[in-house]
């Protein structure tokens, strides 16, 4: 009965440091302590050229993150592409002249969305397109206008 | 003579698939037995002490070293970029995507799956296992049945603390011993590591390999030769066979969740 009890406890501390790991990984190492994923709503945006785009890249306001990328699609009748932003829904106090930009984080960081907020009392609801878009900064097309501008200038 | 040969490979053919189809119905009917478990909490408790508990030293030393190693590799290429302070992500990623899950798996595969096989074929060489049968105890369901529910126990518990593990020793190198900042080595593993793409893919890779090793290593016990050589070839079979699709499985499991 003693041995059974010992290898009882002994288990019973195994897995209760297996679930401490577990515990680590998700709270330490992964971004569960911050991401609240799945709720939110949906908005829309359309851009002429998202660059590297992908779903799962943050979008931003004011340097916070306030929601994440669902996907980038194509519409093919206007040439543009289609992105559903997921915004969180504490985040419910966007204007609808808001302003929506591809940035990149440095200058070969991975691309994100920056909201900047208009000054309308209007607010954003869910299913709603955001309507001023930027495109992406290509880093080739940047420095052919450059060089371009440079040589039209002497 | 041209037929004869074809007539062995047709033999073995027959024999591959004869043993496939006799390790399927051996893991259904320990699925089947899952009912014992509820019944006989005991029989599970020692086994996952023996496959869970005995191998949680060899696991946490090698969790701690290859972290380690990570930290120093990672930081020598990343250090060659200017991003030195991404080494907490490198480390991260690797261990509990890739490293955690196969390494814990190959090790328990040969430290528990080993033992297992040669538990089991000693039974058989000895006809315990006949003896039970006798009794009318179903030996699958009061032998096996428990070994196989331990191993899946306590492979994805094995793995985690072989991921957290790694982390702290990429942590001591990296932030210890290489002078990478501590609050950018946390913050940009936060922010890169996914709860559900890199950590629940991770668990679900070691419950796959926790099912497959155990199973290999219980079929091959099973399945050995009742002599003291038939069960020495099916331990090293055991050990071989898990390793080859640990590693093959690993693939897939790869390309079907992170493939895109």
């Amino acid at each position: 009965m003693g041995r059974q009890r010992g290898i009882e406890i002994l288990v019973g501390f195994f897995m209760a440091v297996g679930f401490v790991a577990l515990f680590f990984l998700a709270m330490q190492v992964s971004n569960l302590s911050a991401a609240v994923t799945g709720d939110g709503y949906r908005l829309t945006a359309r851009f002429s050229n998202v660059g590297s785009l992908k779903a799962r890249s943050p979008v931003t306001m004011a340097g916070v993150r306030v929601g994440r990328v669902e996907g980038v699609s194509f519409d093919k009748d206007t040439y543009e592409a289609v992105v559903t932003l997921r915004i969180d829904s504490a985040m419910d106090r966007i204007p609808d002249d808001t302003f929506a930009n591809v940035f990149t984080a440095g200058l070969l960081g991975e691309q994100y969305i920056g909201l900047e907020p208009g000054g309308s009392p209007e607010f954003l609801r869910d299913g709603d397109e955001i309507p001023h878009t930027q495109s992406a900064l290509i880093l080739e097309q940047m420095i052919g206008q450059f060089l371009f501008s440079k040589a039209g200038g002497d | 003579m041209l037929l004869e040969g074809l007539a062995r490979l047709g033999r073995s053919g027959l024999g591959a698939l004869e043993r496939l189809g006799r390790a399927h119905l051996l893991l259904a009917a320990m699925l089947l037995g899952a009912g014992e478990i509820i019944r006989r909490p005991g029989l599970l408790t020692a086994q996952v002490f023996n496959i869970g508990v005995l191998s949680v030293l060899i696991i946490g030393v090698s969790g701690l070293f290859v972290g380690m190693v990570l930290g120093l590799q990672g930081h020598y290429v990343l250090a060659q970029f200017g991003a030195a302070e991404s080494l907490g992500v490198m480390v991260a990623t690797s261990l509990v995507r890739e490293l955690g899950p196969v390494v814990t798996a190959l090790l328990v595969a040969g430290r528990a799956g080993s033992a297992l096989t040669a538990e089991i074929g000693l039974m058989k060489a000895t006809e315990q296992l006949s003896g039970l049968e006798m009794m009318a105890v179903d030996p699958v369901r009061r032998i096996l049945t428990p070994r196989f529910f331990g191993g899946l126990v306590a492979m994805p518990l094995l793995a985690a603390m072989f991921s957290a593990v790694g982390v702290l020793g990429g942590y001591f190198v990296g932030v210890g011993l290489l002078g990478v900042d501590s609050g950018s080595f946390w913050s940009q593993m936060q922010a890169k590591v996914d709860f559900h793409e890199d950590i629940v893919n991770g668990v679900i890779k070691s419950l796959v390999f926790g099912l497959v090793v155990t199973w290999i290593a219980l079929f091959q016990g099973h399945d050995a030769v009742p002599t003291s050589e038939g069960v020495s070839r099916a331990t090293t079979r055991s050990v071989v066979h898990a390793a080859l699709a640990v590693l093959g499985l690993d693939f897939i499991l790869t390309a079907l969740m992170f493939g895109d």
